[in-house]
C-alpha cells in the first residue's frame, strides 16, 4: 500500500496530465479515503477469500499520462459476434482507442470518459464517483485515485437504443502492469439500452492486473441490460466493483460470465431506491487449473415493491477456487418486497474448493424472499442413462455441464449473443477455449 | 444373441444375482417373471453395465463379446438397450439434443456420417408416431416434467430410434393406465422383427397379453426356477409365486 500513496503523491502531476480537471478533482478525496482504510482487509467479512493487497504488492508498471497503444484492436480482437449488430468501442490498456462510433442516435454518447468529462461537464460532475464514493471501499477509492480513462454511456430522457452496445478491454504488454478503468452508465428516464463488455487478455507472460469500477444510474423506468464477459488468461488479475442505482420502475439485468481467467473478484452492490425497481443480477463462473472466481453481491431493498433475482452458477474442476456471496437487505418498509437468490456448484474433482455464503438480512414483514444453496458433483444417475444411450462418458460429462450451466445463459435477452455463448461454453468445457480466438 | 453364463453379481457386498443362466435367439421374447427382490431389474442393470453393481463370477456374451468386459456406451452401440424402470430426468439436455447425439454415436460405430439435422428431425418424427409421443416433449429437457406415462412412451421412441438388436423392457407396464399401457405395448410390437429379441421383466400378466412371450421365466432369490411357454404367466397369475416355491 505504501508503494501507492508514495506513487500517488511523488507523481501527482503525471497522473493528472493526461486528463481533464474535473476527472483530476476526485482523486484527492479518494487518496484521503484509501490513506485511512487502505485496501480491504483480507479475510474481513467481505474478503474472506480474496487478499487484494498481495494482488497488488506487486511492483506494477502504470499506464499513466499519455501512454503509447500500440494494439490494434480491431486487428487482436474485433469479436464480430454472429447476427449481433453493435456499436463497438474499446478500452487498450484502459485508454479508450479513439475510433468514432459512427450513426449514433441524437444525444447519446458513448465514448471516452475523459472526453466526456469535457463535453458534459454537468452530467459528470452529477454522476461520477456518486455511487463509489457512497458505498465503495478502498478498492474503489483506490481506483479513482489513478483512473486515467473508461468508457461512458449516457442515454437521455426517452431514448430507445435498440443496437447493442460492445465494449472490449484489451490488456497486453510485456511487464507486469497495471490498469485502472472506469466504466460510467447513466440512462435517463425512459431511457432503454444493452451493454455488452469482454474482457480480453492479449499476452500470457506478465501479470495483467486490472481494477475497474462500474457505476450504472437507471432513472425512472429506465431498462438496462448488461453483459459482462471475462476471458482473459491465467496470469490476470482483474478487480472489479460495479455499483448500481435504481430509480422507481426500472430495470436492471446484469449477468457476469467468467469463462477464462487467473484471479478475479467482482463486486456488485445494487441499491433499488425507488418503487417497482427490479434487478436481474445472474452470473456464471468456469474455473480448472488454479483459477480463481469470487463473486459479491449485495442488494439493497429500500423501498416497497421492488424485485430482484439471483443466480449464480459456478462450474469447478482441477484445483480451482470459487466464492460466492449473496448479501440481500430488505429495510424495514420495504413490504413487498420480492428477492430470490440461488447459487448452484457443480466441482468436478476433490482437490476444488467452493465457499457459498447466502445472507439475508430481512426487516420487513410482509416479503417474499428465498434463497437456496446447493454443492455438488455431477448426477451419476444422470450420466449412467446418457451412456446406457450410447453416449461415451466424456461427451455426457460435457452435455450435463452445459446443461448446468443453460439456465444462466437464458437470462441473457440477446438471442445472437445467447448462441455465441453456448459456442464458448461447450469449447471450454472441451479444453479447447484458451482464449477467444476474436469471436469469429 | 445372448449367452448368460452362471452369471453372480452383487450390490455393496450382497449378492443378488447367484448362478444365473439364459439363452436367448434372435426373434424371441423372453418374459422374466418373478416376485419383488428377486433380482429382475438387478439382472437388467448388469447387463446394460450399471456401475452400482459389481459382477462376482459367470460371463454373458452377446453377439458373440464378452459383454460384461465392454462400457456401458459400448453395449449400447453394440445393440442393446434397456428402458428404465424409472428414467432419468436430465434438466437442461433438450430431448432432441440428447437423441441426436446418443443416434450419432452409433453411427459413428456403424462407420456412418452423422445425420444432418433435417434428416435426424425427419426420423424422429416418424417414431414419434410409434408411441404416439407428444411432438412438443421433444422439445423440453430430457424426461424433465414428464408424466410417469410419458416417462415410459419416451423409452420406447428412443428404443425405436437406436433400433437395438436386444431390448430389455424393465417393468415397462409399471405406472402405465390402459390406454397408454396398449400404446406401449403396441409400439413394442411394431418394433419387433425375426432379426432382434426382447427381454420383458413384469409382475403382471397383463403386459403379456398385449406382447406374447415365446417364453417365460420365473426368477427367484437370484436364479431362474421354472421356464415355460406362455402359458407359465397364466399359471402365474392364478396360483401365485408361493406355488412354485414350496414345489
Amino acid at each position: 500500500m505504501q508503494q501507492y500513496t508514495d506513487f500517488f503523491k511523488s507523481q501527482r502531476q503525471k497522473i493528472d496530465e493526461a486528463c481533464p480537471p474535473l476527472l483530476n478533482s476526485f482523486r484527492e478525496k479518494a487518496f484521503d479515503f484509501f490513506q485511512r482504510t487502505g485496501f480491504p482487509v483480507y479475510q474481513s467479512e467481505n474478503y474472506q477469500h480474496t487478499d487484494i493487497a498481495d494482488l497488488l504488492k506487486t511492483d506494477f508498471g502504470f499506464y499513466i499520462g499519455h501512454y503509447k497503444i500500440d494494439i490494434n484492436p480491431y486487428r487482436v480482437f474485433p469479436c464480430t459476434i454472429h447476427n449481433l449488430n453493435s456499436y463497438k468501442s474499446f478500452l487498450v490498456n484502459g485508454r479508450y482507442y479513439e475510433e468514432s462510433v459512427p450513426g449514433l442516435p441524437q444525444g447519446v454518447f458513448s465514448g471516452s470518459l475523459n472526453d466526456f468529462a469535457r463535453e458534459y461537464p454537468l452530467v459528470f460532475a452529477k454522476y461520477y464517483n456518486g455511487q463509489a464514493n457512497a458505498k465503495g471501499d478502498g478498492l474503489a477509492a483506490f481506483n479513482t485515485m489513478f483512473v486515467q480513462d473508461g468508457y461512458v454511456l449516457y442515454i437521455p430522457e426517452n431514448v430507445t437504443v435498440e443496437k447493442t452496445f460492445q465494449l472490449t478491454n484489451v490488456s497486453g504488454g510485456n511487464i507486469d502492469s497495471l490498469t485502472n478503468r472506469r466504466i460510467l452508465v447513466i440512462l435517463e428516464k425512459n431511457a432503454q439500452a444493452k451493454l455488452l463488455v469482454c474482457d480480453h487478455a492479449t499476452d500470457e507472460k506478465p501479470v495483467l492486473a486490472a481494477t475497474q469500477v462500474m457505476e450504472i444510474y437507471a432513472g425512472e423506468n429506465a431498462s438496462f441490460d448488461f453483459y459482462d464477459l471475462e476471458e482473459s488468461s491465467l496470469n490476470t488479475v482483474r478487480l472489479t466493483a460495479n455499483f448500481v442505482l435504481q430509480e422507481a420502475a426500472s430495470s436492471v439485468t446484469t449477468n457476469t460470465i467468467t469463462l477464462s481467467n487467473g484471479i478475479t473478484r467482482n463486486n456488485y452492490q445494487a441499491d433499488l431506491s425507488g418503487k417497482q425497481a427490479e434487478i436481474r443480477l445472474s452470473g456464471m463462473a468456469v474455473a480448472d487449473v488454479q483459477q480463481k472466481i469470487d463473486n459479491f453481491t449485495c442488494i439493497h431493498h429500500h423501498v416497497p415493491a421492488c424485485r430482484s433475482n439471483e443466480l449464480f452458477k459456478y462450474v469447478l474442476d482441477d484445483e480451482a477456487v470459487g466464492a460466492f456471496s449473496g448479501r440481500i437487505i430488505v429495510a424495514q418498509d420495504a413490504q413487498k418486497t420480492v428477492a430470490y437468490q440461488n447459487n448452484r456448484n457443480l466441482l468436478g474433482s476433490s482437490r476444488c474448493r467452493m465457499y457459498s455464503k447466502p445472507q439475508l438480512e430481512i426487516y420487513a414483514d410482509d416479503v417474499k424472499c428465498s434463497h437456496g444453496m446447493t454443492t455438488g458433483q455431477l448426477d451419476e444417475k444422470a450420466l449412467f442413462y446418457m451412456r446406457s444411450r450410447g453416449i461415451p462418458f466424456t461427451e455426457a460429462v460435457l452435455l450435463l455441464k452445459s446443461a448446468f450451466t443453460s439456465d444462466v445463459i437464458k437470462e441473457i435477452r440477446l438471442e445472437s449473443l445467447r448462441d455465441r455463448l453456448k459456442f464458448l461454453v461447450e469449447k471450454r468445457f472441451r479444453g479447447e477455449l484458451i482464449k477467444c480466438q476474436g469471436c469469429i | 444373441m445372448l449367452t448368460i453364463r452362471d452369471l453372480h453379481a452383487s450390490i455393496n457386498g450382497k449378492e443378488i444375482i447367484k448362478g444365473l443362466n439364459l439363452q436367448i435367439n434372435a426373434g424371441e421374447v423372453h418374459a422374466i417373471m418373478g416376485p419383488n427382490g428377486s433380482g429382475k431389474s438387478t439382472l437388467s442393470a448388469v447387463l446394460v453395465g450399471n456401475p452400482a453393481f459389481e459382477v462376482t463370477g459367470g460371463e454373458v456374451i452377446f453377439n458373440g463379446q464378452n459383454l460384461l468386459e465392454m462400457l456401458p456406451e459400448a453395449r449400447s452401440c453394440e445393440g442393446l438397450f434397456l428402458s428404465f424402470q424409472y428414467p432419468v430426468e436430465i434438466p437442461g439436455v433438450s430431448m432432441v439434443n440428447f437423441m441426436r447425439t446418443a443416434v450419432n454415436e452409433h453411427r459413428k460405430c456403424k462407420g456412418e456420417a452423422p445425420l444432418t439435422a433435417g434428416d435426424f428431425l425427419k426420423i424422429m418424427r416418424e417414431k414419434q408416431s410409434i408411441v404416439e409421443l407428444d411432438k412438443h416433449l421433444v422439445n423440453r429437457s430430457v424426461n424433465e416434467g414428464f408424466s410417469g406415462g410419458e416417462k415410459k412412451r419416451n423409452e420406447i421412441f428412443q428404443m425405436a430410434m437406436l433400433d437395438p438388436k436386444l431390448a430389455i423392457l424393465d417393468e415397462t407396464d409399471s405406472g402405465l393406465d390402459i390406454d397408454a399401457l396398449r400404446i406401449v405395448a403396441n409400439g413394442v410390437n411394431q418394433l419387433k422383427r425375426p432379426d432382434n429379441a426382447m427381454i420383458v421383466i413384469t409382475h403382471y400378466q397383463r403386459l403379456l397379453d398385449y406382447i406374447k412371450p415365446d417364453v417365460v421365466h420365473v426368477l427367484y432369490n437370484g436364479c431362474i426356477i421354472k421356464t415355460g411357454g406362455s402359458e407359465l404367466a397364466l399359471e402365474l397369475e392364478e396360483k401365485g409365486y408361493d406355488w412354485l416355491k414350496y414345489n
